[in-house]
């Protein structure tokens, strides 16, 4: 990073150049740190999933329970409870994907070493909502037809002057609130947190090494301490982004089934 | 923290436009795609139907466990029934012999009762029976001890001899009928066994 070379200079912040980490090549194509972690990050889920999967059993072992554990919790409180029992089994692999994939690179924040929240480089919360925007509309156009999913945007028993605003306005959610949404959530969400980690972390080496005067040295201590408490708090963002993603994936794929919306 | 997060930093070009924090790089977004496409594969094939599979297992076998927990109650129900019926039996049977056993008793106190009123009512007849006996054998006795008696005097006083059995007899007769006519209730007791036994 600069901050380094400017120190002299006094302390400049970590900027949002901090996330564009390319690592071979450069330009639209450059393979990226984020992307190296997103291929790690597939690269575990995968096998450990497999090898549990194989070793299923009725009663559980303690590995087992906890993959289990996230597995029910996806499949009965997001699935379930969402979409509805009767629906909701061709989703359950979606859901799931998109949980462990987005949860596993959310804990990459504060893993050391890895140290990079995949999702904070918007190409991949664009990416998987792309798929659910894909799936949403598809699974509505085929239960209710092209010319019903559009119709069904509008509640029945409108006053007829002001369909054609309510119209527009559905339309809009469903194609741009609702997909730019979901990406930037997440995207934002990571950024922000690890913008945060970084700026306690280099601004704490700075008071530590760079300190005009003992006392902001010793201040430094404050600027370490929050690091440390805002890693705790980058855990529960990174479940929590998870869920809200999958409970949103699972909402939308509910409303366009839903007889009415 | 701060080595690890820089370790891998090339010095970034200040003006490339993939440094915007809203504008998707191709690469990244590709790259997304394609791990999301494995991942949802591997997913897909080879872990939802093995974790349904058990989840599938688990249930029934929560089920199984019900239901055999469910027979297992209703068997100790029908044993209980079956116990209260065999007590309730029991109760009803031991009052059956209490009855039984209460209305046998008044039988034969009532038997006994009886054989015993008919015992001594045939010792008092028994008894009626000698006494009229004696009382009949006394008559006859007295009877010709009167009649000899009699004839005794009568001999003595008419003195002629009665020895002629057909006329004593006929003198005996003749004065016990007038015994009979001149003081009835005098003679009654004597005259009434006297006609009985001629």
């Amino acid at each position: 990073m600069r901050l380094r070379l400017a120190a002299g200079e006094g302390f400049s912040p970590p900027t949002t150049e901090f996330f564009w980490q390319p690592l071979v090549g450069d330009g639209a194509f450059a393979f990226t740190r984020p992307m190296l972690l997103m291929v790690l990050s597939v690269a575990v889920i995968a096998p450990v999933m497999v090898f549990v999967a194989k070793r299923m059993q009725v009663v559980p072992s303690k590995g087992q329970f906890l993959t289990e554990g996230t597995y029910n919790f996806v499949r009965n409180s997001v699935g379930k409870d969402m979409i509805g029992a009767k629906e909701f089994r061709p989703f359950i692999p979606l859901l799931f994907t998109q949980f462990l994939l987005i949860l596993v690179n959310n804990l990459f924040e504060i893993i050391p070493l890895l140290q990079f929240p995949t999702f904070s480089r918007i190409g991949f919360p664009v990416a998987l909502t792309l798929v659910v925007f894909a799936v949403y509309h598809v699974v509505g156009m085929r239960r209710h037809g092209v010319g019903g999913y559009f119709k069904r945007m509008v509640p029945p028993g409108v006053p007829g002057w002001i369909v054609p605003l309510i119209f527009f306005l559905e339309l809009i959610t469903y194609f741009v609130t609702r997909p730019v949404t979901l990406a930037l959530r997440l995207m934002a969400n990571m950024f922000a947190g690890t913008l945060l980690l970084v700026v306690f972390a280099l601004g704490g080496e700075y008071m530590l090494l760079e300190g005009s005067n003992l006392f902001v040295r010793v201040a430094s201590l404050g600027s370490f301490a929050l690091f440390v408490i805002m890693t705790f708090f980058e855990i529960l963002v990174g479940f929590l982004q998870a869920y809200v993603f999958v409970l949103l994936t699972a909402f939308y794929i509910a409303d366009s089934l839903a007889e009415e919306h | 923290m701060p080595n690890a997060l820089t370790a891998a930093v090339r010095a970034p070009e200040a003006e490339s436009v993939w440094t915007s924090p809203i504008l998707p790089q191709p690469g990244e977004l590709i790259v997304g795609l394609i791990a999301f496409g494995i991942l949802y594969w591997v997913i897909a094939k080879l872990v939802v139907p093995r974790f349904e599979e058990t989840y599938a297992q688990r249930t029934a076998a929560i089920e199984g466990g019900m239901e055999q927990a469910e027979k297992a109650q209703a068997e100790a129900e029908a044993a209980l029934r079956e116990y209260q019926a065999q007590l309730a039996e029991a109760r009803a049977e031991a009052g059956r012999i209490r009855e039984e056993a209460r209305s046998e008793g008044a039988a034969i106190l009532a038997e006994m009762r009886e054989k015993a009123s008919a015992d001594a009512a045939r010792i008092t007849e028994a008894a009626h029976k000698q006494i009229t006996a004696e009382r009949q054998q006394a008559v006859i006795q007295l009877r010709s001890e009167v009649g000899r008696l009699a004839t005794d005097l009568a001999s003595r006083i008419v003195g002629e001899s009665l020895q002629d059995d057909a006329r004593q007899q006929r003198v005996i007769e003749r004065f016990l009928s007038e015994l009979e006519t001149a003081d009835p209730n005098q003679v009654r007791t004597v005259a009434t066994p006297a006609t009985e036994g001629s």
